[in-house]
C-alpha cells in the first residue's frame, strides 16, 4: 500500500506499485479531472502538482509518489476560485475542454515562480501542453489576466 | 409542426449556477450536482419543462464538443419563449429523435458536417413560440380574459389591461397542454432586431465547469462495480483474430473475462492498467485476407495521380455546368496543376471511449458520441438489441472533429457489455489505439485545369477528384440517393460560389479497404487548397490580380466580395511588409458561410519551414447565435488549418506508421499565428462555423509563400524541402 495526500487529504492506493498516479487519482480516488490524453507524458491532459512541481501522472508509477502530497485541479482552489480558473471563464478559454485541467494546472506552477510572466515565458512554459481545440492565445490572455489581478491582490 | 410531449430528465446545468462547488467524496461519483428544477414541473413541449421553483430546462439537441451548442442551441428556446436566462437549465437531450432529431440529417441526431445551428435555427425557434403561446393560454384562462390581451416580460406573463402579472413557475402549478397546440410558421418569427438573446454574447455555461474540473466527460463515466475494458484490434481494418491464445492474460490479476469480437480481443478486468496488461499479454494470430493490405500511401499516390490525368476516366460528374471540357479545349491560354493531400488522423484529446450496461435484453450507454444515432445503430445493427431497449446518454465530448461522428467505440461497448452482463464496463482506447485504428481523412489526388480566353477571361474549369469514398460506407442511403455522389469528400468544389462560364465537378471514387471519414472541414481542406492557389495561378497566368480576379467571379455574390474587402482591409493587404514577409489571400464559401482570409508568412530558406506570423479573416455567416463564441470558433478553426500543414499519417500495407503526439504533432502553443477574426452580421440565415476556418489556411499561407520562393505549393502537407534555396 502506499499513501500520500491528495489535496489536502490522506489517501492510499493498492493497486500494484507500477500503476500509474493518474489511474489511481482517477479511477480508485474518484478525481476525474485530471485527464488521460497519451500516456507518455506527450500532451499534459493529466499535469498535477507533486510536491509543488507540475508533473505528467500518467508516467508516474504510484509508488514514486509515497509520503507526498499532490495537487489535483480539484484542489487547486477551494471553491474553483483561484486567479486562473476565475481568467479561464473570464476569456471564455475552453472549448471542448478537455485539456484545460492540465493546462491550469501548468499556468499556477508558472504562476507561483512568475508573478509577471512576459508572453515568451508563458509559451516556453506551456509549450508542452497540447490543446487540440487551438485555444493557446486565448490560454495566454488568461495566465496575463490572472497575473495582473494577482499583482492587485 | 408537431412536437411530441414528454418529459425526461438528465444530466442538467443550472445557467446561473457559477463555478461548480462539489465535495469531493474518494470513491464516491465525482460530478452529481445539487438537484436544481426537481420542483413539479410543466411541459408545454418536448423542448422545455418549467418547474414550480420558475426555473426551466430546456434540451439541448446536440452534443457539445466544444463548439458552443450546449448553450447556442437552447438560447433558441429561451429566446421565443421569452425565458429569463437566469433561470434557465440546460439538459443534453435523451436519444429521442422524433423531437431532438437535425432536419438537416433526415431527422437524426448527430452533430457533424456544420449542421447544428443550420439544422435547429428555425424549429427550435418555433418551439420556442410554442411554448410560450402556452404559457400564454394558461395564463389566460385562469384570468378569465382573451389570450390577445396578454404578453411576456422574461419569464413573466402580463395582463396589462389589468395590472396582473404570471411568473411562469406559478403557471406551472396548473397549466395544462391544450388539445390543440397552437402552430406557427416561420413568417410569425420576429426580425433579428428584437433579439433580446440571440446575438449577445451569453456565457458559455458549461465553462465553470471546464475550469473547476468538473464537466463530465465519456471517460469520466464511473458506475457501481463498472468494470474496464480494452481490445486489442487487428493490426490491419478488415482482418480477424484466428486463433487466440490468452492463458496469461487470464493469469494477470484482475483480469476478469477475455471477449471474442469479430474484429479483436477484448480484456475485461477490475482497473484499467490491469486490462492493459492482460492485453499485452494475449497471443493472436490473425487472418491475412483483407483488401487493405495493399494500402500503402507511396504506391498509391502514383496509381491516383495516373486516374486523376486520365481525362477518359470521367468517373461520377458531381456537377456540371455547360461544357467545361470544349471551353478549355478551345481556350487562347490553358493553365493545369495537381495537388496531392495525405491523410490525416483527428487526435481528439479525449481517446475514444464508451460505457455501456445490459440489464436483461436491455442497453445503457454513455457515449462520448457526435453521433447518438450511431451508437443507435451500434446496439441494434452492431449486437441486436431491440430499438425500444436502447437507451442513450451523451456525456460531454473531448473533442469531435468527426471522429466521434463513428461509431465503433460504441460497437466495442455494446458487444463487451453483452459478454459481461450486469456489470458497466468502460472501453477506453489508448492513444495508439486511437491513432493506428483512426478513420482518417482520405488521400486524395485533385486536377484542376482552365482556360483563359485571349482577354485573360476564365473560360472554363474543370474539378477531379480521386480519393476513397467516405459516404458509401458512412451513409450507405444518403450515398444511393444522391446516385453515387460522395458529398463529404468533394465538399467545396461543388456549388461555388465563384461563377465559372462552364464547370465541370468529376469524383473519381477509390475502394481500397480503407475506412476513411470525416475529418473537420472534410473536403474543404483540400478542395480549397487546390481551389485558392489554382486562382492565384490562373490569375497570373492571365495577367491579372489575383484579388481582382476573385471579385470579378464572385460579381453576383456581393456577401463573397465584401469579406475578401474586409480581410483584407483587416490585414491592411497593401502595407509594406518587413522583409523576408509576405502576405496570401483565400476565399472559402462552403457550410452557407463566407470567409476570407489574409496569412502573413515567412519562410526559411535553409530549412524550407514555413512560419504562419499573422492571420486575419472576415466572416460573414449570417444571423450570428453567439458572436464571441464564432470568433473563438473561426480561430480554433484557423489553428487547426495550420497543424495541418504539417501534419500526415502514413500507411504501410494498411497500417498506419503513427502512434502518438511524439511522431503525429499537432500545433503546439509556440507555432499558434497572431489571428484577428472579424464577425460581419448580415441578415441571412445562419450558416455553419465549426470547420469554416478550415479551408482558406492553408492556401492563403500558400499563396503567401509563393510571393517568397516564387514556388507553388501543391501537396499537404506542404513539401518544405522544396522552398529551401
Amino acid at each position: 500500500m502506499v499513501k500520500f495526500t491528495v489535496n489536502g487529504k490522506e489517501a492510499y492506493s493498492e493497486q500494484p506499485s507500477d500503476t500509474p498516479l493518474l489511474w489511481v487519482i482517477r479511477d480508485e480516488l474518484g478525481l476525474t479531472g485530471t485527464k488521460f490524453g497519451c500516456g507518455m507524458a506527450q500532451c499534459g491532459a493529466c499535469t498535477v502538482h507533486v510536491n509543488g512541481t507540475p508533473t505528467r501522472s500518467c508516467v508516474t508509477p504510484v509508488a514514486t509518489v509515497a509520503g507526498k502530497k499532490i495537487t489535483t485541479i480539484e484542489g487547486l482552489s477551494p471553491a474553483a476560485d483561484h486567479p486562473l480558473q476565475k481568467a479561464w471563464i473570464a476569456e471564455q478559454v475552453p472549448q471542448c475542454g478537455y485539456c484545460q485541467s492540465g493546462q491550469i494546472m501548468t499556468a499556477a506552477a508558472l504562476l507561483e515562480k512568475n508573478k509577471k510572466p512576459t508572453r515568451e515565458q508563458i509559451v516556453a512554459h506551456m509549450n508542452g501542453n497540447i490543446c487540440r481545440c487551438g485555444t493557446y492565445n486565448q490560454i495566454v490572455a488568461a495566465i496575463q489576466r490572472a497575473a495582473g489581478e494577482m499583482q492587485k491582490a | 409542426m408537431n412536437f411530441e410531449f414528454r418529459q425526461v430528465s438528465r444530466r442538467a446545468f443550472l445557467v446561473s449556477s457559477g463555478a461548480a462547488s462539489i465535495a469531493i467524496a474518494f470513491g464516491g461519483l465525482v460530478g452529481a450536482k445539487k438537484a436544481f428544477g426537481q420542483a413539479a414541473n410543466f411541459s408545454p413541449n418536448g423542448w422545455a419543462r418549467v418547474g414550480t421553483d420558475d426555473i426551466v430546462t430546456v434540451y439541448a439537441p446536440a452534443s457539445e464538443m466544444g463548439q458552443g451548442v450546449f448553450t447556442s442551441m437552447p438560447l433558441l428556446i429561451a429566446e421565443e419563449m421569452d425565458l429569463d436566462w437566469n433561470k434557465v437549465r440546460i439538459e443534453q437531450a435523451p436519444y429521442e429523435p422524433k423531437i431532438y432529431g437535425n432536419p438537416l440529417f433526415g431527422g437524426a441526431m448527430l452533430a457533424g458536417a456544420s449542421r447544428t445551428t443550420r439544422g435547429y435555427y428555425q424549429i427550435m425557434r418555433l418551439a420556442g413560440m410554442q411554448c410560450r403561446a402556452i404559457m400564454i393560454d394558461n395564463a389566460a384562462r385562469k384570468w378569465g380574459v382573451p389570450a390577445s390581451e396578454c404578453s411576456t416580460e422574461p419569464s413573466v406573463v402580463l395582463h396589462k389591461a389589468s395590472g396582473r402579472r404570471m411568473a411562469y413557475g406559478e403557471i406551472a402549478a396548473f397549466a395544462e397542454v391544450p388539445a390543440n397546440a397552437p402552430q406557427f410558421t416561420p413568417a410569425q418569427l420576429k426580425p433579428m432586431k428584437e433579439f433580446r438573446l440571440i446575438g449577445k454574447d451569453i456565457p458559455r455555461v458549461e465553462v465553470p465547469d471546464k475550469v473547476a474540473g468538473q464537466a463530465r466527460y465519456g471517460i469520466d463515466v464511473r458506475l457501481p462495480g463498472m468494470l474496464y475494458a480494452t481490445v486489442l484490434r487487428a493490426p490491419v481494418n478488415g482482418e480477424r483474430a484466428l486463433r487466440v491464445e490468452d492463458a496469461e492474460a487470464k493469469k494477470v490479476p484482475g483480469v476478469k473475462q477475455i471477449v471474442a469480437l469479430p474484429y479483436g480481443v477484448a480484456v475485461v478486468a477490475e482497473s484499467y492498467p490491469a486490462a492493459l496488461k492482460g492485453r499485452k499479454a494475449l497471443k493472436v494470430e490473425w487472418s491475412q485476407a483483407s483488401k487493405a493490405r495493399s494500402y500503402s500511401t507511396d504506391k498509391v499516390i502514383p496509381e491516383y495521380v495516373q486516374r486523376v490525368r486520365n481525362l477518359e476516366d470521367k468517373g461520377t460528374v458531381y456537377e456540371a455546368h455547360g461544357d467545361a471540357r470544349g471551353a478549355i479545349e478551345k481556350s487562347a491560354k490553358r493553365v493545369a496543376a495537381e495537388y496531392t493531400s495525405l491523410n490525416l488522423t483527428h487526435m481528439t484529446m479525449e481517446p475514444q471511449n464508451c460505457t455501456a450496461r445490459v440489464d436483461g435484453d436491455s442497453i445503457e450507454f454513455w457515449a462520448p458520441t457526435q453521433s447518438p444515432f450511431g451508437v443507435f445503430l451500434a446496439a441494434v445493427k452492431g449486437a441486436g438489441f431491440k430499438p425500444e431497449n436502447v437507451k442513450i446518454n451523451v456525456t460531454f465530448l473531448g473533442g469531435g472533429f468527426g471522429r466521434r461522428a463513428e461509431n465503433d467505440y460504441a460497437v466495442d461497448a455494446a458487444l463487451i457489455a453483452k459478454a459481461v452482463p450486469g456489470s458497466a464496463v468502460k472501453v477506453l482506447w489508448t492513444r495508439e489505439d486511437d491513432v493506428q485504428y483512426t478513420k482518417p481523412r482520405p488521400l486524395v489526388v485533385q486536377r484542376l485545369e482552365a482556360g483563359l480566353d485571349s482577354q485573360g477571361n476564365l473560360t472554363g474549369l474543370q474539378f477531379r477528384l480521386v480519393g476513397e469514398s467516405i459516404y458509401r460506407r458512412f451513409a450507405p442511403p444518403a450515398f444511393q440517393a444522391s446516385g453515387g455522389k460522395d458529398l463529404p469528400l468533394c465538399e467545396g468544389a461543388y456549388e461555388p460560389t465563384y461563377h465559372y462560364p462552364n464547370y465541370s465537378m468529376e469524383q473519381l471514387l477509390e475502394a481500397r479497404g480503407v475506412d476513411v471519414a470525416v475529418w473537420r472541414s472534410v473536403g474543404g481542406g483540400y478542395t480549397k487548397f487546390a481551389l485558392e492557389t489554382f486562382i492565384d495561378e490562373v490569375a497570373q497566368a492571365a495577367g491579372k490580380d489575383p484579388i481582382e480576379f476573385r471579385l470579378k467571379l464572385l460579381e453576383k455574390e456581393p456577401r463573397g466580395q465584401a469579406v475578401i474587402r474586409e480581410a483584407m482591409a483587416l490585414a491592411d493587404w497593401n502595407r509594406k511588409r518587413p522583409a523576408g514577409r509576405a502576405l496570401g489571400l483565400a476565399y472559402s464559401d462552403i457550410w452557407e458561410t463566407y470567409m476570407a482570409m489574409v496569412a502573413e508568412v515567412s519562410v526559411d530558406r535553409k530549412t524550407g519551414n514555413v512560419k504562419v506570423h499573422e492571420l486575419w479573416s472576415a466572416v460573414d455567416t449570417g444571423v450570428c447565435l453567439q458572436p464571441a463564441n464564432v470568433r473563438a470558433q473561426i480561430e480554433s478553426a484557423a489553428v487547426w488549418g495550420v497543424s495541418a500543414l504539417r501534419e500526415k499519417l502514413i500507411f504501410k500495407d494498411g497500417m498506419a506508421q503513427q502512434t502518438n503526439f511524439h511522431d503525429y504533432p499537432v500545433l503546439r502553443m509556440a507555432d499558434v499565428p497572431k489571428i484577428t477574426t472579424k464577425v460581419i452580421v448580415t441578415d441571412n440565415k445562419p450558416g455553419g462555423i465549426g470547420e469554416a476556418g478550415v479551408p482558406p489556411v492553408a492556401p492563403a499561407v500558400a499563396n503567401a509563400v509563393y510571393k517568397l520562393t516564387g514556388k507553388r505549393l501543391r501537396d499537404l502537407p506542404f513539401k518544405t524541402e522544396t522552398l529551401k534555396a
